[in-house]
Formats: C-alpha cells, sequence, structure tokens
C-alpha cells in the first residue's frame, strides 16, 4: 500500500450512499438476531427496516409543548452528518475524501460532537424521558471518553503520525490489533459507547421508555435511528486503518479489503452488543476509570516502549 | 535565450502563491466574524442551552481559524476541548440556574451598566494593545508540513520548559485519576469498610 490520494469533494456522496446502506445493514442485522431471539423467522426482522422507514417517511411530525426545535433541527441535522464527517479521513484503498494531517484527532473531536448532539436531542422536545436519556448520555461519555483517546493514541504513537493513511501504512504485514490488542478491545467499547445503541449507551434504551428517541418522530427519528447505526459503521470503518492493517491483505485490492474488514467488524459488534449485560452509567464509571482507562494507558506505555527500543 | 528562461522560471518559482493565502486570509476574517457574531448572540437568547452551545458554536469557530493559520493540530484540539467543555458547562449552568426547559426564559445579562463598561474598557484595552504591539514579521513562508507549525509554536511557547511540562502532565491525570477513584461513592471503601479489609464495615453509604 503506496500514499493516499485525495478525492475530489463530489465523492462524499459515493461514502453517503455506502454509509446509509452499511446503516441498513446493520439495522436489518439487529432485526433478524431480535427476531430470531423472538422465535420469529429471521427474515421478517431483517425486513423490519425497510418497513420501519418506509412508516417513518410517511409519519407526519409530533411535537411537544414548548419545544426547543432549533436545537432538536441541530440535532437532528448532526446525527445525519457525524458519521459522514467520521468516515471523510478513512481511506478506501488508496482513496480519501479529506487527507487531514491530523485524521486521528479529528475523528476524536467528531465522537465529543456526538455528546452535544445526543444531549440537544435529549433537551429539544422538553420531555423528562429524553431529558434523562441526554444526561445519563453525558454521564456515560464520562467513563468512555478518556480510554477511548487513549487507545486512539497507541496506533499514533506506534506509526510516528496522525495521519491516518500513515497509521494504515505503518502496518507492513502485521496490523497493529496484534501487538495493542487492549487498545482495540478499549476502542471498541467506546464505539459501542457512542453509537447511542445497547447496554453501554443507554441513552435510548427501553429501561428510560426510549429516552432521547421518546419524542422523536417522522423524518427526525428516521434520521437519527440512521445516525446512530450510522456511527457504529463509522467506529468500525475508522478501526480498520487504525488497527486492522487497512486495505492490506491477499488477492483482493485495498478498497475491497477495507469494506471487507469494516463489515466483518460491525456485524461483529452487532452481535457482541446484544449479549452484554446493562451497565449502569455509575457503574460504567468506575468501570472506565479503574479498568478502562488503566489499561489503555498501560498498553499505550508498552507501545511507546517498544517504539523507542526499536529506533 | 537560456539566460532568459532561467530567470523567468526563478521568477515563477520564487513568487509565493497569492490565491492560497488570500483564501487563507478570507477564511480567518470569515470565522472571526462568526466567532464574535455567536459570541455576542450568547447574551441575546434566554435560554441557558442555546447560550452554552451558541459560546461552543463560537469557540469553534475559532478552532477553525486557527486551523486556518496552518495550525491544524491546535486548531482541532481546540474544536475537540471545547466541545467536550461546553457540553459539561451545559449541565452545571442549568443546574446551577435552576432553570426549567425552554419553560423559564431568562435574561443572560446582569448588572447591565457595569458589565458594559467591563466589556467595553477590555475591548479597548486589547484592542490597542493588538495595534500597538509590535508584530514581528515573518521572514519566510510558512513550511507547507502543518505539524512544523506546530512543532515551532510549541517550541516557542515552552522552550527548556518542554521537559518539566512533559513530566508534569502525567502526574496531574495520575492525580486526577486517583482523585476520581478516591470520590467515587460505590467504591471499594463501601464494599470493604474504612479499614479496606472487609473485616469492619463501619463506612457504610454516605
Amino acid at each position: 500500500m503506496g500514499e493516499v490520494v485525495q478525492v475530489a469533494a463530489p465523492w462524499v456522496l459515493l461514502a453517503a450512499l455506502l454509509l446509509g446502506m452499511a446503516a441498513l445493514g446493520v439495522a436489518a442485522l439487529d432485526g433478524a438476531l431480535a427476531a430470531r431471539a423472538a422465535c420469529r423467522p429471521a427474515s421478517v426482522g431483517a425486513q423490519h427496516p425497510l418497513v420501519e422507514t418506509a412508516r417513518l417517511l410517511r409519519q407526519r411530525r409530533r411535537t411537544t409543548v414548548a419545544a426547543d426545535t432549533l436545537l432538536r433541527h441541530v440535532a437532528v441535522g448532526g446525527f445525519a452528518v457525524a458519521p459522514l464527517l467520521m468516515v471523510a479521513v478513512v481511506p478506501l484503498g488508496e482513496w480519501v475524501l479529506a487527507d487531514a494531517s491530523v485524521g486521528v484527532v479529528w475523528f476524536n473531536a467528531v465522537d465529543v460532537l456526538v455528546w452535544v448532539l445526543v444531549w440537544l436531542a435529549g433537551w429539544g422536545p422538553n420531555a423528562a424521558w429524553s431529558l434523562t436519556g441526554g444526561y445519563r448520555f453525558l454521564a456515560q461519555a464520562m467513563a468512555y471518553e478518556l480510554p477511548l483517546m487513549f487507545a486512539l493514541t497507541a496506533p499514533a504513537v506506534a506509526a510516528g503520525s496522525l495521519r491516518v493513511g500513515d497509521v494504515a501504512g505503518g502496518q507492513q504485514g502485521l496490523p497493529y490489533v496484534v501487538w495493542m490488542p487492549v487498545a482495540f478491545l478499549v476502542y471498541c467499547v467506546g464505539v459501542l459507547a457512542f453509537s447511542v445503541r445497547g447496554p453501554l449507551s443507554p441513552a435510548g434504551g427501553p429501561v428510560i421508555s426510549s429516552g432521547v428517541l421518546a419524542e422523536l418522530s417522522g423524518v427526525d427519528r428516521l434520521l437519527v435511528l440512521a445516525g446512530r447505526a450510522g456511527l457504529l459503521v463509522a467506529g468500525a470503518a475508522f478501526a480498520v486503518p487504525l488497527f486492522l492493517g487497512g486495505g492490506s491483505g491477499p488477492l483482493l485490492p485495498g478498497w475491497l479489503w477495507v469494506l471487507v474488514k469494516t463489515a466483518l467488524l460491525t456485524a461483529a459488534l452487532v452481535v457482541v452488543r446484544r449479549r452484554l449485560p446493562d451497565v449502569r452509567p455509575e457503574r460504567f464509571l468506575a468501570l472506565g476509570w479503574t479498568v478502562l482507562l488503566p489499561a489503555a494507558l498501560l498498553q499505550l506505555l508498552v507501545v511507546s516502549v517498544v517504539v523507542v527500543v526499536r529506533s | 535565450m537560456s539566460l532568459a528562461f532561467n530567470e523567468l522560471s526563478s521568477v515563477v518559482l520564487e513568487t509565493p502563491l497569492p490565491d492560497l493565502s488570500v483564501l487563507r486570509g478570507v477564511a480567518v476574517t470569515a470565522l472571526g466574524v462568526v466567532a464574535v457574531v455567536t459570541g455576542a448572540l450568547v447574551f441575546r437568547v434566554d435560554s441557558m442551552a442555546r447560550a452554552t452551545y451558541l459560546l461552543a458554536a463560537s469557540f469553534v469557530a475559532v478552532g477553525a481559524a486557527v486551523v486556518a493559520l496552518h495550525l491544524d493540530y491546535v486548531g482541532v484540539v481546540v474544536v475537540l476541548m471545547m466541545l467536550m467543555e461546553m457540553a459539561v458547562m451545559g449541565v452545571f449552568m442549568v443546574m446551577l440556574m435552576g432553570m426549567n426547559p425552554a419553560l423559564m426564559p431568562m435574561s443572560m445579562v446582569h448588572s447591565g451598566r457595569r458589565a458594559l463598561a467591563a466589556a467595553g474598557t477590555s475591548f479597548v484595552v486589547l484592542t490597542v494593545g493588538i495595534l500597538l504591539v509590535d508584530w514581528p514579521t515573518r521572514p519566510d513562508a510558512p513550511p507547507s508540513d502543518p505539524g512544523a507549525t506546530t512543532y515551532s509554536l510549541g517550541d516557542a511557547l515552552m522552550g527548556d520548559h518542554m521537559l518539566v511540562m512533559m513530566v508534569v502532565s502525567p502526574v496531574m491525570l495520575a492525580t486526577i485519576v486517583a482523585g476520581v477513584v478516591l470520590a467515587q461513592a460505590h467504591g471499594r471503601y463501601e464494599r470493604l469498610g474504612d479499614d479496606l479489609r472487609g473485616t469492619s464495615r463501619q463506612g457504610g453509604r454516605r
């Protein structure tokens, strides 16, 4: 794998199309697994996202009393854009939308943007359950964000660059996941936590009557549901250049390897998150600060020592 | 003929690209205007949530302007830190101001006349300072690699104290982590009692 080439802006449409299809795939897999768990045919569950999309597109938007409509629109629009901002720095083989010199930090900034979006989505409708969801997400964010940051730092330190293409190119023959597995695991926990679904991210969970999603309807709801699936896909896509060797692999071309690796990791995350136990925010805080953060820091220490010894 | 060509090519090669720097200048100015306008709007809205996130928008514009000044890393980190900080600050502002979501509009200003005088004075002092300082002129074109600009800025700011800062920052992080671990309500002191041996559980719930 050589240098990555920055492509022209209109290619963002292709990225959006790929993300949308992947988000639909995430929803279909989730639906199929849920249907099978409920002893119904998996195909019915897999079709559910399409049915739901058609329903939401026709649904009239429901509003609440004294809602902050502007902030809700900001949140809903942000959900549609944030996954795209994340994949903009992920090289697809040799092409990338934005060859940013600080791509790793950029990804981190966008995943912090999710804090803002979830809280605003919770605040906007002026309703108790969605507000609870917004606050709960921020509490969870305190637990996962710092470990996630240090997990992102480890591959950047090993490659000696914050440019995502350089990080992908720095793992010739040996993907970083092999010698920094702890950072990879902590990163995956972070992705599960910022994708606003599942036990690690209860902002929209059933325990609080779907929280931030409770008052969203129509196209707004569709965009937020698609956006959170897109966040999971974008998180998995970013792990490919960071930990999984980017587009390197036998036989297939680089861009296809990136897609295959992204699809496999996304599917694995969808399956795993259905099997994890619910974690209350204060429990997750204890886990984040006493287990994940020290583990990520130790991993970073190991990586730094290896880099110093090797140079 | 060949001499003239050499002369021409050297002129062409040594002339800095004007369009890019002009574009950057326009971008920095426009982002500065966005930062000031959103910053001023903080005091015009009547909701703590809107005020907080307008301030966040102002800081994001500042971060983008810093990126336009060839400091990619510093600019993106400004955006990252400010989004994070404002998300947390919003929680505290709503909590401390006791405002019900959207139901109780509140003014974002107080002690109007004195505040206006203080703001005006500090604006004048800062502007005069900016205009009177004898700014150094850049001897050469900025390096094409933004990392080099960031490095030289760090070197200029820290100089010999870089090593001290590098040592202090992990110590500060360790202090924060230790503080959180100790302050945690349902931590080991609750499970194991005050002596941490699990024999006497005098601590109990706080």
